[in-house]
């Protein structure tokens, strides 16, 4: 018997093609997976039948439109459905610099699983929920030694939601001292991740972006020109989404403050920072973390997110309400934050992923912190490293400013040389079982990679994503055609991407799909 | 049928090969000649044109005689009718004279193929009146009314010709500025616009939905610009489209080259010259709004020259308000936008950090410097 050669890095990969119908075209009238049984005598005699004493008019008057179908072919059609896609768990997740997605552990998900969190109610009485306050509050304290930060909020269902309450205080701050009309501006960066200007504008405030310097760090000559007493805030990420980040920071965020506005920091990626530098040292008033990007749980996506939003002392009573505290006995909800920009989310937010958070920080400690940040930029050096030992894709701005946990390519003097777009790459990456993610907003980078690798993949996996990447470069100088027409191997072909602008192609439902396929 | 006007300036791009700057007048064509120069543009022009194969039933070309066209039609099989003849050295006026022509017989569309002096000479046959698509064989081409290549050039017409229902935008018409030529300054300046259909170009975003188009940032700078008009200041909308969708969107007419000044809403004067301009000021405040023009991210000093030195120091720095749509900054890679207003004195006074206004509520700063 011979053994399996195992000498080529790049993986021969064909997924699952199903071509499986919606579930809707599945169903046959009358086919059923359970039958709910009818109610027993002793119990209907007690209670009724159960539907005659619901009011007549919140009643239905003929059966949902719901697909029929049996246990086996609903459990066919899902499976079919999961080999049909991507996720984190399979492919090697680096093509989502801007995302973020690391390992989330099994453990963590198991953990919020049990009947102790799932069967929780947020308005069961708070001397029956002393466990999850707890967790809560825990996780405040350690959030805050993690920023320097006084205090958290976990009610932000997310990263962007957790920008959007910063522009709220902003604006609370202002209004209270009588200055929100003259403080309409809020400064950002240009590869701050974009949501840090389309929250504030969502929230009325003018943005002025600062562009980059020959380094590719903010011009601290044009953030001077724009600083003015109109200025509310300034919002803005450290590393920015090219991974560059600004040791300057703390002279950008000093004069903020003398110019009388507020200082918040867009950390929802903190994979580069864990012990190395906090919010608060480089004078910033508030802060958030985005618990998917740098706490190990779930893409808010595929889940329920959280946006941890901390501030300074100063700040407390601006925070959504209530916050959970401890009295030296039990755990409470403060509803007394005279200042309080209101609820954001509806309780306390996403509890069970703020637990997934306080499992995978409690796993780690304070040491394991520091070593995240120090592997995930690790790994983004060795990448950067090797996959530009490939001529022709390069990082702009000077190559020798460091990057730290992720990196913004280009890849523009391959496509001059072969015509192969970034966009080409992210399709063709999909015959190897991987992703390529295509978000580098704004566009000022010609044929942008936007790659980060996080703590979480192993050496090895890191070797397969270069030599995969580095192999498609190779097919653009070498079998062109091969791109143009991938993905081959994946479970569709080429998609008409422009769908995406016309909402006549839109089908957010069966029934809108029925309408708008209707034949005359 | 469709009838189309086909224009080849056959010596486009013949002084490329051999190291001039271009074949502008007899003299340097010669020369180029001599140094042993091919004609390129014919087989650009073949290069385009057989893009047009699928639709060959359906159309007529309108061309001129020899390689002017005539000689390309032949080639492909393409149903034609000479409408101009040129005499044995092409010169401007060919293109000129059989692109206005083409325009009295009813065409629907021009294509032609030369460089930066043949979009200018189909500028000044037909202005804005026919919509045009240019196929590049000069040797550098300034104005973005060109194709970036003669198939995709191709492509464009052919999908301008079958559908029809493709956006038609005003592009720049961009050459070299003869004055400052003679005083040994290469200098672009900007002659006028063109219309030119173009396909939306969709980025690969799975995230959001396509960020906006030149156009649609164009009108949202320009609501963004009304919104926060002061009332009874003088506003100066200089040249340009991003300038222009101001004035449309308050339903003014305007001069897409010139200098407009409007008070209230209202028009007080249109393509206004220098001495308008400083005479209608007289001591009141004024703000000029200005867009880069002309090509290389000039904002003052290529193509209006109506906002001269003397207009400027009245208007004072302050007072100047810069417009562009995010797309023509990217175009720039990080370089400064420049000004150029031939006083020394005033343009390093110019220099420094502008509030670039490029949507609704939004603005970049962006570094300008003097320029050449």
């Amino acid at each position: 018997m011979k053994r399996i050669v195992r000498n080529s890095k790049v993986r021969d990969f064909h997924q699952a093609r199903w071509n499986e119908p919606i579930i809707f075209e599945l169903s046959r009238k009358g086919e059923r997976g359970v039958l709910v049984p009818k109610a027993e005598a002793d119990i209907v005699k007690q209670v009724g039948d159960g539907l005659s004493k619901i009011p007549s008019k919140m009643r239905r008057n003929g059966l949902p439109n719901l697909p029929e179908i049996n246990q086996k072919r609903v459990l066919m059609h899902y499976l079919r459905l999961s080999q049909e896609t991507l996720g984190g768990d399979v492919n090697i997740e680096i093509g989502q610099g801007t995302c973020t997605v690391k390992y989330n552990p099994k453990i963590n998900d198991k953990i919020a699983n049990t009947e102790k969190m799932t069967a929780l109610h947020p308005l069961q009485d708070k001397s029956t929920v002393q466990g999850i306050l707890e967790i809560i509050y825990k996780t405040d304290l350690m959030m805050r030694e993690i920023s320097g930060m006084n205090y958290f909020s976990f009610q932000p269902g997310g990263g962007s939601q957790a920008t959007m309450s910063m522009a709220s205080i902003v604006r609370m701050y202002h209004r209270l001292r009588g200055e929100e009309d003259k403080r309409d501006e809020i400064i950002t960066t240009v590869y701050s991740h974009p949501s840090d200007a389309a929250a504030p504008a969502l929230k009325g405030y003018k943005i002025i972006t600062i562009m980059t310097d020959e380094n590719g760090q903010p011009d601290y000559e044009a953030f001077k020109a724009a600083v003015s007493e109109r200025t509310a805030a300034f919002v803005v990420a450290n590393p920015e989404d090219t991974g560059i980040f600004n040791p300057r920071i703390k002279e950008f965020t000093d004069l903020i403050t003398k110019a009388g506005g507020l200082n918040c920091y867009d950390q929802a990626n903190a994979n580069g920072l864990f012990g190395i530098a906090r919010a608060k040292e480089a004078g910033f008033h508030m802060c958030y973390f985005n618990l998917h990007k740098s706490f190990g749980t779930p893409h808010g996506c595929g889940g329920p997110g959280s946006g941890a939003l901390g501030v300074i002392e100063e700040l407390r009573d601006y925070l959504p309400k209530p916050l959970v505290e401890f009295d030296g006995d039990k755990y409470f909800l403060d509803y007394d934050l005279k200042n309080s920009i209101g609820k954001v989310k509806s309780f306390q937010g996403s509890p069970q992923v703020v637990l997934k958070a306080y499992a995978w920080i409690m796993s780690l400690g304070a040491e394991g912190l520091y070593e995240v940040a120090k592997i995930a930029s690790l790994n983004n050096i060795y990448l950067i490293k090797k996959l530009l030992e490939y001529k022709g894709l390069t990082v702009p701005y000077k190559v020798d400013t460091q990057r730290i946990e992720q990196a913004r390519y280009t890849m523009e003097e391959i496509t001059k040389d072969t015509g192969i777009t970034s966009g080409d790459l992210a399709r063709r990456v999909m015959d190897f079982g991987m992703h390529i993610w295509s978000s580098h907003h704004p566009y000022y980078i010609p044929e942008p990679l936007t790659l980060e690798p996080t703590e979480t993949p192993s050496k090895d996996d890191l070797d397969e994503y270069i030599k995969t990447i580095h192999h498609i470069f190779d097919e653009a100088y070498e079998n062109p055609e091969i791109i143009h027409n991938a993905p081959h191997n994946s479970t569709i072909h080429q998609v008409d991407e422009t769908s995406l602008d016309d909402s006549e192609k839109w089908c957010p439902t069966w029934r809108v799909y029925l309408r708008k396929t209707k034949e005359d | 049928m469709k009838i189309i006007g086909l224009i080849i300036n056959p010596i486009a791009g013949m002084g490329g090969r051999v190291g001039l700057k271009g074949t502008d007048g007899i003299e340097t064509l010669n020369k180029a000649i001599q140094l042993g120069a091919i004609k390129e543009a014919p087989n650009k022009a073949i290069k385009a044109l057989r893009k047009l194969e699928p639709i060959k039933e359906k159309l007529l070309i309108l061309t001129s005689s020899s390689d002017m066209g005539e000689n390309q039609c032949k080639a492909l099989g393409f149903n034609h009718e000479v409408v101009y003849k040129s005499n044995k050295i092409t010169v401007f006026l060919d293109t000129l004279n059989a692109a206005k022509i083409m325009e009295k017989r009813g065409a629907d569309l021009i294509i032609f193929v030369g460089g930066d002096g043949t979009a200018r000479d189909i500028y000044n046959a037909v202005e804005n009146r026919v919509v045009t698509v240019g196929i590049p064989a000069g040797v550098k081409i300034q104005s973005p009314v060109y194709g970036n290549t003669p198939e995709l050039a191709g492509e464009l017409a052919l999908m301008y010709l079958k559908d029809g229902n493709l956006h038609i935008k005003e592009e720049e018409v961009v050459d070299i500025d003869e004055e400052a030529f003679r005083n040994n300054q290469v200098r672009t300046k900007l002659f006028g616009y063109l219309k030119v259909p173009y396909k939306k170009e969709w980025l690969q975003n799975k995230k959001a939905p396509t960020p906006l188009g030149e156009e649609e940032s164009q009108k949202a700078i320009g609501l963004d610009i009304i919104d926060n008009m002061l009332e009874d200041i003088y506003y100066l909308i200089g040249p340009g489209t991003t300038t222009k969708a101001i004035m449309d969107q308050l339903n003014l007419p305007n001069s897409l080259l010139g200098v407009d000044i409007i008070k209230n809403k209202t028009i007080v004067k249109l393509d206004c010259n220098e001495k308008d301009i400083l005479d209608i000021l007289g001591n009141s405040v004024g703000k000029l709004i200005i867009t880069p023009t002309g090509g290389q991210g000039y904002l003052l000093g290529r193509g209006n020259q109506q906002i001269s030195p003397k207009v400027i120091e009245k208007i004072k720095k302050d007072n100047i308000i810069v417009i562009s749509p995010n797309s023509k900054i990217v175009e720039l890679k990080g370089n400064p936008l420049l000004i150029y207003t031939g006083d020394e004195a005033l343009d390093k006074n110019l220099e420094g950090y502008y509030r670039i206004k490029i949507g609704y509520g939004m603005d970049i700063m962006y570094k300008v410097s003097v320029g050449h």
